[in-house]
């Protein structure tokens, strides 16, 4: 196998495991921005993830070739009002935000999988009939060397999440709605002096990085998984957290940063069939991300800084 | 109110509301919720044998909701209790099945010491980045619980040469204890229990009755003040992590050494390190909470399972209650504003 043939083989993968992965990473940009810490987006993906393929089996025959992108909608708008409780306990009721996440992490997969004994009476779902399938993309395709490696055999999902990404981008950078996001994550209190709802604005941010979340979630279990139980996500939403922090809380870095581990995923999952890559113990592609992240926030890949008034609940009238 | 009545007040209300938000799941789901906590019950206390493995449950729980309650009253968030229990799990059972010519009084505190330096070290690394580069310890912790599954996955395969399991651990390492069984009907209650609660005796000792103790939760409360007091901030930040590892990495021991016997190759978390935050938020963290928390949180993981035979309830119910306990408990504010409006209303009149 060449080098070249390698990089067909491996970036397609690699953009496929990072789909998920930078939709719900841009979620938590929006979240953490805000100044909502968000454990529990591994949660939101969760159920993002479940309600993907109970709609998608429910409705397959509704909809039919559709379903899935349906489907991804469903969950969407589901994920979004379950984040509304780590929201009000955050946000309104001045909860410590990594408990509440910790909760929404509990509470997702335990409904989920009760949801799933009850419906399906077993452990896990069937697999869905309806999934997301792989594309060329047209005109792109015919370009030498770029063209198979990035633009044929890929999902239209991850077109999506470079599309989410960039838009995000620019949302948070270049309307007046994304600076209040992140003025009321850095400065409250100044925010509320200007006239910005510190509250709503926070309760938005939760809400979109619930709907992301549960996009990212839907992608994975529609694309990857096809079914769902217990160990579906395992620890996708995490990952995610790690590539926002990794990607310095700054959309286009989450979304590079998810590349990253998406790569580093599809290498220990795929790298047992090339040379060379074959050689390293898989253990060590699969701790990549985590102990990356690490090195990046202990200062040795650039400096991480975060939003500063992140995980504190806004209290009016406190100095 | 007083403000102690308080402390007990938010808990226990919590747990109320969190039973009855459970009663409404099962009703709305087309279940009977009292058919439902009944069977609960029953796989509580239904007999000596259910008895025993209630126990033998709580006995992890305890020391998981040490080790974060520690870290709470020290000012650090310890998510890595999950981590530093399964580091725990693989050292205990190596130690086990490596060493078999030792007499069990070598063997067995070997095998636990080594537990405790396993998840010591775990607590190490984020402490030491928390005082050395400021890095905020939850994140950390989180990613150390990942590291630690695959590397003790890894670690396993390489120790059974490529197998899922390490194989039993040699007797004179067990915690079994045959006098336990035959009280319990056979249970696979083991000596972890003393441990665990002689631990509880050692939190409280550790920080009540030492001078390291009162300057552990001073940096808790004012790193500042604490600095100018002339205590060393950075030393005590490593120290509460390394304490708090110790006691997750011997919730490890006891499913090593007690209920399993061996390490096998995980496909997730336990569980019991995150649980252990709700054992730790629900005790106040104090010692003698964490021993109500883990008795609660442990009787009714383990009575769960008999909840799907009896009732025909599917057992994640009780991981709905306690999710929705900890959010009730985390959002104690709003419950300290009821109850004060409730008192005052009662003075007025």
């Amino acid at each position: 196998m060449s080098f070249l043939e390698i990089l067909y083989f491996l970036i397609p993968a690699a953009i496929a495991y990072a789909a998920p992965l930078i939709v719900t990473a841009i979620g938590g940009v929006f979240s953490e921005r805000s100044g909502v810490v968000n454990i529990g987006l591994e949660g939101l993906m969760v159920m993002g993830a479940f309600i993907g393929i109970l709609f998608n089996l429910t409705f397959v025959n509704v909809f039919g070739e559709s379903t899935e992108w349906i489907a991804l909608l469903a969950a969407m708008v589901v994920a979004a009002l379950f984040s509304l409780l780590h929201a009000v306990a955050s946000v309104s009721f001045r909860a410590d935000q990594v408990v509440s996440g910790v909760a929404i992490n509990l509470l997702a997969v335990a409904l989920c999988l009760f949801l799933v004994k009850m419906i399906y009476d077993k452990g896990q779902t069937d697999f869905v009939q309806e999934r997301f399938l792989r594309d060329d993309i047209p005109f792109l395709k015919d370009i030498p060397i770029l063209g198979p490696m990035f633009f044929q055999n890929v999902y239209w999902t991850s077109v999506l999440a470079i599309g989410i990404a960039i838009l995000a981008w620019v949302v948070l950078y270049y309307t007046p709605f994304g600076l209040r996001l992140r003025a009321v994550g850095e400065h409250p209190m100044a925010a509320d002096t200007m006239g910005i709802n510190v509250t709503r604005m926070r309760y938005i941010a939760v809400m979109i990085s619930g709907g992301l979340a549960g996009i990212g979630g839907a992608i994975y279990s529609q694309s990857i998984s096809l079914d769902f139980g217990h160990s579906t996500i395992n620890g996708q939403g995490f990952m995610a957290l790690a590539a926002m922090i990794f990607g310095k809380w700054h959309p286009l870095g989450a979304m590079g940063a998810a590349v990253f581990f998406g790569f580093a995923q599809a290498l220990s999952i795929v790298g047992g069939s090339l040379p060379y890559i074959s050689e390293i113990p898989s253990v060590f592609l699969l701790i990549l991300p985590y102990v990356l992240t690490i090195l990046a926030l202990a200062g040795f890949i650039g400096k991480a800084n975060a939003p500063k008034a992140l995980g504190t609940p806004y209290i009016k009238g406190n100095r | 109110m007083s403000n102690r009545l308080v402390n007990i007040l938010v808990p226990g209300v919590s747990v109320i509301l969190g039973l009855l938000v459970g009663a409404v799941v099962m009703m709305v789901s087309g279940y009977d919720p009292v058919e439902g906590y009944i069977a609960l019950w029953n796989g509580i206390f239904g007999d000596a044998y259910t008895i025993g493995e209630t126990i033998r449950q709580i006995t992890p729980y305890i020391l998981a909701g040490l080790a974060v309650a520690f870290a709470f009253r020290t000012g650090l968030f310890n998510i890595g209790v999950e981590g530093q229990l399964i580091v725990g799990w693989f050292a205990a059972a190596y130690v086990g099945i490596t060493f078999d010519e030792l007499p069990k009084m070598i063997h067995l505190p070997l095998a636990i010491i080594a537990a405790a330096l396993a998840g010591a070290l775990w607590g190490f690394i984020p402490g030491l980045l928390k005082a050395k580069f400021k890095v905020h310890e939850v994140i950390v912790t989180i990613m150390m619980n990942y590291i630690a599954l695959h590397t003790s996955n890894a670690l396993i395969r390489a120790v059974s040469d490529g197998g899922d399991n390490t194989g039993g651990i040699n007797p004179t390492a067990s915690l079994r204890s045959e006098f336990l069984e035959n009280m319990t009907d056979f249970s696979r209650l083991h000596y972890g229990i003393l441990i665990a609660l002689a631990m509880v005796l050692v939190m409280w000792l550790i920080l009540e009755k030492t001078t390291r103790g009162f300057e552990l939760k001073a940096v808790g409360l004012n790193q500042h003040a604490s600095e100018y007091a002339g205590m060393n901030v950075n030393k005590n930040i490593i120290l509460a992590m390394v304490i708090s590892g110790a006691f997750a990495g011997l919730a490890g021991a006891m499913e090593a050494l007690g209920t399993f016997g061996y390490a096998s190759v995980k496909g997730g978390f336990t569980g019991i390190g995150f649980d252990g935050i709700a054992v730790a938020l629900l005790g106040a963290n104090t010692p003698l909470g964490v021993i109500f928390g883990a008795t609660l949180f442990g009787s009714l993981k383990y009575g769960a399972t008999n909840m799907p035979n009896e009732a025909g309830i599917p057992e994640e119910i009780v991981s709905i209650i306690i999710a929705i306990i900890i959010f009730f408990v985390a959002s104690g504010y709003v419950i300290r504003l009821l109850l004060e409006r409730f008192s005052k209303k009662k003075e007025a009149k």
